[in-house]
């Protein structure tokens, strides 16, 4: 199948929309009628032909308008990419891995050609055709990690490993769930996660620690994480928040189903060669509850979710306001017949 | 992934290099300085599973390299290499995983070797060369034909030499002391030099995190005991010269590993009884942690005493 592009806004008009088999493909996060937080990590393997988890990274209809929207974030605050001078090696890492990984996953798409470090890349969608040379900066309009971040969806965090912990060291992010890179450069695992409630207790984060500073090569693993967005807008950050947090109070009943987002991000983690560093792609997938109340098991479950999530969970994802009206809103789609294991459609 | 030894080259009289090469000459995963690979050995019964340094050059993709010094006591790894592995054989090799990479924030790196112990710098001293990084290496041996590292070392002037045996021991805070704000040391050898490093370190004002060392582990020989695993319903008795992940491996029991070396946290396992003394023998669990004997390390960690039941 050859990828259309849609010709779409997250901002503004908000003109986002996700086609039919965009709908059927969302990467819906709840195995199960409830949700706690846990250690959901399992390996990223090519799953299931057409998913979201079939290539290491996706790249679908929203691809060109995703990487317009975030060439204008990043005009209008550069922050939102930084690189601590010892996270260049694994800016050159990361280049090379979604280079490599979309010239084999998408060949149709993209192409590379390498002859010793003299590299050829070319990206069809976005019209780039760049001659560089590998690890010499000078050579490309950019640093290697803004370079390929502006041509790849999803935020990207490059974790460097050091004294057992990960430390937040580089970084493109313009589409974020309400966290800031500008805020957490340089911190670690711990000192990033602390806003997180519950988690800490639950042990989550002393176990993931572990289980990531041990990813190795070649075997990258993956999670799903979700929140509530208000409208189909990627930036969500707290730099921004005046622009997009009182839309909240937007919402009708009349209007919910239109307006209100199932946000979740596709998060993988793969160890870099040469630098040990970690990259850890958030990749964002939006629905609007309309959209996903067409899958009657997935309009059944979320229901039952949200209807028993515990508050400092809602609070937390900021959308305790418009909870009861969210939950209203799906009752309706829910029979109380019961639901398969797993999260695909039936 | 299975490679073939491609060559078997005697450094000095108890330290070989060995060359890996992928059987169709594919390209090897490149690998950060200071990584290992876990080599496997079918012994018998068992597959034995040691980790070595790579010694060769991270951003080449050609071939791995590592140097096995003989160890006649030990539980028989190294031995096996040195007697029974030839060029043309075909081992199992891991993919690199690195538990003792360079802080590249540094200003400076000070690399200070003990023996076998210059394996991981062999590689750093290549990123760091390639980088552009400062650095100096210091390599303590007791006697020039015992100072196999000699054969790897690149003809700096960045690099020194110390043979005690010609009266040319390193003094450790004279390595430390006048370096600029900002330097990394990084330590791997015996013991005894970790030890004198970090105290030189610790007298001069050193941060903590500044200090670095590889206290790489061969889990010790011992005697035999017996082990319970509760959720695989199994006793089993750990040899003489075999380690208890090793023998749960054997049982066909699923653990998980990462360095065999007792510091990486990952075969941590929840001991539900125990009637004796648990010998740790790694750097992972605490002191606390070790006195309450509720979790073990099976890669280097043994028992003595009535019985241990595992939650395996
Ligand atoms: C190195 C990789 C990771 C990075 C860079 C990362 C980063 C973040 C950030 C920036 C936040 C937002 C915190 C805030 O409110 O300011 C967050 C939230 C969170 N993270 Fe991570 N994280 C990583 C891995 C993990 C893993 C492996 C887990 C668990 C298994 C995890 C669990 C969570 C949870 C539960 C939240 C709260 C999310 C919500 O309810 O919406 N994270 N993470
Ligand atoms: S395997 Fe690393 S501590 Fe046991």
């Amino acid at each position: 199948m050859t990828l259309r592009f849609n010709d779409e806004t997250f901002r503004g008009d908000y003109t986002y929309h996700n086609s039919a088999a965009a709908v059927r493909r969302f990467p819906f996060p709840f195995d199960q009628d409830s949700y706690m937080y846990s250690v959901n990590i399992e390996p990223h393997r090519p799953t299931r032909a057409g998913s979201v988890f079939e290539h290491r990274f996706d790249v679908d209809e929203h691809y060109v308008a995703e990487m317009q929207d975030r060439a204008i974030t990043l005009a209008d605050d550069p922050l939102r990419c930084q690189s601590l001078p010892h996270m260049e090696l694994a800016g050159w890492d990361f280049l090379e891995l979604v280079m490599v990984c979309k010239s084999e996953d998408y060949p149709d798409m993209f192409t590379l050609h390498r002859d010793g470090d003299r590299w050829h890349w070319i990206n069809r969608p976005l019209g780039i055709d760049q001659r560089f040379t590998f690890m010499d900066t000078s050579t490309l309009p950019c640093g290697p990690l803004e370079y390929i971040g502006r041509q790849t969806q999803g935020d990207h965090a490059l974790l460097d490993q050091r004294e057992g912990n990960l430390w937040m060291d580089a970084g493109i992010v313009t589409s974020q769930a309400d966290w800031s890179l500008d805020f957490n450069i340089g911190m670690n695992f711990f000192e990033w996660h602390a806003p997180v409630p519950k988690a800490h207790e639950l042990g989550i984060f002393q176990r993931a620690l572990k289980f990531l500073t041990n990813v190795q090569q070649g075997k990258p693993s993956r999670r799903l994480n979700w929140t509530m967005t208000v409208n189909p807008r990627l930036d969500t950050s707290p730099e921004n928040y005046h622009k997009w947090g009182p839309e909240k109070r937007t919402i009708t009943p009349e209007n919910v189903g239109a307006k209100q987002y199932l946000r979740v991000e596709l998060q993988s983690f793969y160890r870099l060669p040469r630098s040990n560093a970690l990259v850890f792609p958030i990749r964002c997938y939006l629905i609007s509850l309309e959209d996903l109340v067409t899958v009657p098991k997935w309009g059944r479950r979320f229901h039952r979710v949200l209807r028993d999530l515990p508050d400092e969970l809602a609070e937390y994802k900021g959308f305790a306001v418009n909870r009861s009206m969210i939950v209203d809103y799906l009752a309706r789609f829910d029979d109380g017949a019961e639901t398969s294991a797993g999260i695909f459609p039936d | 992934m299975m490679l073939r030894v491609a060559s078997v080259e005697p450094l000095s009289p108890l330290v070989t290099k060995f060359r890996f090469v992928h059987p169709d000459g594919a390209a090897l995963p490149l690998f950060s300085g200071g990584a290992h690979v876990v080599v496997e050995m079918p012994d018998g019964e068992m597959i034995r599973r040691n980790a070595y340094s790579l010694v060769s050059d991270p951003m080449d993709g050609s071939g791995y390299e590592i140097a096995v010094r003989r160890e006649d006591l030990g539980r028989g790894g190294s031995l096996y290499m040195h007697t029974r592995v030839a060029e043309g054989d075909l081992l199992g090799v891991g993919a690199p995983a690195n538990l003792f990479g360079l802080d590249l924030r540094a200003r400076k790196h000070v690399l200070v070797a003990g023996g076998i112990g210059i394996t991981p710098f062999i590689a750093q001293i290549r990123q760091l060369t390639r980088l552009q990084l400062p650095f100096e290496l210091h390599y303590c041996a007791r006697s020039r034909s015992e100072a196999a590292g000699l054969a790897l070392l690149p003809d700096l002037p960045q690099v020194h030499v110390h043979i005690s045996d010609e009266g040319n021991r390193m003094d450790p805070a004279e390595v430390l002391s006048g370096q600029p704000l900002g330097t990394h040391a990084y330590t791997c050898g015996p013991e005894g030099l970790v030890a004198a490093m970090a105290d030189a370190g610790a007298r001069l004002g050193w941060p903590e995190a500044a200090l670095h060392s590889e206290t790489f582990l061969a889990p010790p020989p011992g005697k035999p005991f017996r082990v319970t695993l509760a959720r695989s319903a199994l006793t089993l008795t750990v040899g003489p010269d075999q380690s208890l992940l090793e023998a749960l491996e054997a049982a066909g029991v699923d653990a998980p590993w990462l360095c065999r070396g007792g510091v990486c946290g990952q075969c941590e396992t929840a001991v539900l009884s125990c009637h004796g003394r648990i010998e740790h023998h790694d750097h992972w669990l605490d002191d606390d942690e070790k006195a309450a004997q509720t979790k073990i390390m099976p890669c280097v960690s043994r028992f003595q005493g009535q019985d241990l039941i595992l939650d395996r």
